[in-house]
């Protein structure tokens, strides 16, 4: 899973299996980075708005 | 200090099965070195753990004419198509926990690492493997016996023969220590079946070494097989054959027997295929 | 009791009955749950798995539920990427269908591995030239989005939508809701292929190996094909059952024939390429590696012929051609046949490359194998229907599911009710005749 692990290889094998991991991981991580985020600010925005 | 052998070897076997007579030392042995666990109830053969088991085959023939042979199958220890090391088991593994040697030729099982999915063992088409599906318990004082050179395995993973690699580590460590660590004597370096064997029947040691007395009897194809691409290291011994050889998984495992009906036993044939081909599959080879 | 908790307007059996209900099935769930823990506290001796069997009646469940759970990428892969709108109406369902079998396939994957513990391994040390590799990571990350794709509706529960956050929250998810479903039709492509490639690089099983593109076998792209096929089948029985069990109508007509009709297509294209498949894997393949197509349906009491007839021409062709005819798709007893059919279908093709892969001898002296599973197997394998069944009607009750389930029931209401006054009218007209 990580280079540090002893059967990693620098390969083809490894660098698409991962890449292709990583990168759809990283897509779900952002999205949801972002939706919580904006979220939360938009709950800020409303707090404001009833003062 | 790290010990590193540069020269590759490729560690295989044949066995004699004109020679063999079912007497199950090999087994006996096998067990005893492996620390293989056993039950009370061993009437369940499809869960008993056997890594060396004998087949009994017959030719199918009634009295007068009947025939009769013992197979000894241990792990084939494939090396895959073309002989690159994907064996269909280590291929297979999710969890990196069996590896082919490059350097030995040795499939090995990594007990400590194997989670127990059990791939492996639907890819193997020899059987080989085998499942912890108990904990190992030995009669009482028998573990006293266990020999030391070998880790027991727990319940829940996979086990199968590794051609005594203990036994290849001493051999390694004392040419090591005799300052050539690239040779490994024959003699030096056998499995238990091998030597439990009162016929003399398992002929043991590395097939890259044409020294080597397994060497001379397979005599192994540097080549691809003409016939199919996927199979090398054919033997050129027109009376030794593999078992599913037709289907790549090129094992390290010959079988000698001068009767056809054995080495036609040893891979699937359609009708009249054989007949056709068998001066090629088993009989002699075109690379002769 | 929980009449807060229900969505607005919509009418729900009395809080008793439900749970009375939810207690019957949750037996089941604990008989399934007494099983796992024998079999975590015994070891697998607890089923009548051995050495010839070490894939049986767990990984067909796998593969099976995952297949018919395949219903919830490809429809959302619809929704959001092909635009399809209309489909925005039994969305939610085929995602909670899709979490349903995800989570049960993750829960009997942890079931049946002999070092549960050591279940990690699989990602930490990974061989990426393993199809179950591939399977365990796409899977997981799939769940993953699953759960995304199912949270919005989760936020949208009465109470729980009153919380601003969560409002905003639920909101801007459907906003990126196509960026997640992208990403879960990519894994899943990935992990229902995978779970093909389990069986089809297997070269040392002449029944299950498959030449195919590539490091990826034909079974690869035809359990994907499969899944995205049969998926929608079973996305529609099960709308259908909770339809039976609520006695209201959740999807429109025209939703269930769209969806009907896009899984017909699927599965006729689907069954043309498995026949493809089997014809050359029987004349080409089969040959090649010394066997007789005969080898794999002879000599033993349960697998003939007849196995490759029921997948294929049964629970294939048919419901295929059923699906694609507007006649007879419309018609819902023959829709209901063709959904079940294919559902079966998929599920039966599962069986056939797990548990006959593995029931078929290969070294000419070797024998079949036959195998019937233990008592807790299969308690362990009904455990994720029962859990299931629970959450489908959790959901039900507390979600808003199904966004016609008003328009398509209280409609009705109020059209009876509008007739009903009608009708008086009419009395009370003729009445006033009779009177003058």
């Amino acid at each position: 899973m990580f280079p540090f692990s002893f059967e990693w290889v620098w390969d083809a094998g490894h660098l698409i299996f991962f890449g292709g991991f990583w990168y759809a991981v990283s897509i779900l991580g952002a999205g949801m980075t972002y939706v919580i985020l904006k979220a939360a600010y938009e709950t800020m925005c409303d707090g404001e708005e009833h003062h | 200090m790290k010990q590193e052998n540069t020269k590759t070897h490729k560690f295989g076997m044949v066995i004699d099965l004109d020679k063999c007579t079912g007497c199950g030392s090999c087994m006996v042995s096998c067990m005893s070195e492996n620390n293989v666990p056993f039950k009370d109830d061993e009437s369940d053969k499809k869960k008993s753990i056997t890594w060396m088991r004998v087949y009994k085959l017959t030719n199918g023939k009634s009295f007068p004419d009947t025939e009769m042979v013992y197979l000894p199958r241990p792990c084939q220890h494939c090396a895959g198509k073309g002989g690159h090391g994907h064996s269909p088991c280590v291929s297979v593994c999710p969890a990196t926990a069996t590896d082919y040697g490059y350097d030995t030729g040795i499939v090995s099982q990594i007990y400590t690492r194997c989670f127990g999915c059990r791939y492996c063992m639907g890819a193997c088409p020899y059987h080989a493997r085998y499942f912890n599906w108990w904990d190992p318990k030995w009669p009482e004082g028998m573990e006293k016996y266990l020999s030391p050179s070998v880790s027991p395995r727990m319940r829940g993973v996979v086990e199968k023969c590794s051609f005594c690699y203990h036994r290849y580590q001493a051999a390694r460590d004392i040419a090591y220590s005799q300052g050539d660590k690239n040779e490994i004597p024959e003699e030096n370096y056998q499995t238990a079946c091998t030597t439990a064997c009162p016929a003399g029947a398992i002929v043991f040691g590395d097939l890259n070494n044409p020294e080597h007395k397994v060497h001379k009897i397979v005599n192994p194809d540097p080549h691809p097989d003409t016939f199919n691409k996927h199979v090398v290291g054919k033997s050129r011994n027109p009376n030794v054959f593999r078992l599913l050889e037709r289907l790549g998984t090129n094992p390290k495992v010959y079988y000698l027997s001068e009767r056809e009906w054995v080495r036609k036993a040893g891979d699937n044939y359609r009708e009249g295929e054989w007949d056709k081909i068998k001066n090629h599959y088993g009989a002699t080879s075109t690379h002769g | 009791m929980d009449s807060a908790l229900i969505p607005e307007g919509a009418k729900r059996c009395s809080f008793p009955k439900f749970y009375a209900g939810i207690a019957l099935v949750g037996a089941v769930v604990l008989w399934g749950v007494f099983a796992w823990i024998l079999i975590y506290w015994k070891g697998l001796n607890q089923t009548n798995m051995n050495d010839y069997y070490g894939f049986a009646l767990w990984i067909w469940a796998d593969l099976a539920i995952i297949a018919v759970g395949g219903g919830a990428f490809f429809t959302g892969l619809l929704k959001y990427i092909f635009k399809i709108d209309e489909l925005k109406n039994i969305i939610n369902f085929a995602v909670i269908i899709g979490f349903i079998c995800y989570s049960s396939a993750l829960l009997i994957l942890a079931i049946d591995i002999g070092q549960p513990l050591r279940g990690w391994f699989i990602f930490w040390h990974a061989n990426v030239h393993s199809m179950l590799t591939e399977v365990a990571f796409c899977l997981s990350a799939y769940f993953a989005v699953l759960t995304i794709e199912f949270i919005p509706n989760i936020l949208e529960n009465r109470q729980a939508n009153k919380v601003p956050f969560f409002r905003h929250l639920a909101h801007n998810m459907h906003g990126v809701m196509a960026v997640f479903a992208a990403a879960g039709a990519f894994l899943s492509f990935f992990h229902q292929g995978s779970l093909g490639g389990v069986a089809g690089v297997m070269f040392g099983r002449p029944f299950a190996v498959r030449e195919g593109l590539f490091i990826w076998p034909w079974t690869f792209f035809l359990f994907t094909w499969s899944a995205a096929a049969f998926g929608p089948c079973f996305t529609l029985l099960v709308t259908k059952i909770t339809e039976v069990i609520t006695g209201k109508k959740l999807v429109s007509d025209k939703t269930v024939h769209l969806l009907a009709k896009i899984s017909g297509w699927m599965i006729s294209t689907y069954i043309i390429a498995k026949i493809i498949d089997t014809i050359y894997w029987a004349t080409v393949t089969v040959p090649s590696l010394g066997f007789e197509l005969s080898h794999f349906y002879s000599n033993n009491s349960f697998y003939g012929y007849s196995i490759l007839f029921i997948e294929i021409i049964l629970c294939g062709v048919v419901p295929g051609a059923i699906l694609i005819m507007k006649s007879t798709r419309e018609n819902p007893t023959l829709r209901l046949v063709a959904i079940i059919l294919g559902t079966i279908g998929v599920c039966l093709n599962r069986w056939v490359m797990v548990l006959q892969v593995m029931a078929v001898p290969v070294m000419s002296f070797d024998t079949w194998a036959l195998y019937i599973p233990s008592w807790q197997e299969v308690a362990t394998t009904i455990l994720p229907i029962a859990y299931g069944i629970i959450l489908i009607a959790v959901t039900y009750r507390y979600l808003p599911v199904f966004p016609q389930e008003h328009e398509l029931n209280h409609a009705n209401e109020a059209d009876t009710v509008k007739k009903e006054v009608l009708t008086e009218d009419a009395i009370i007209k003729e009445a006033v005749a009779a009177t003058e």
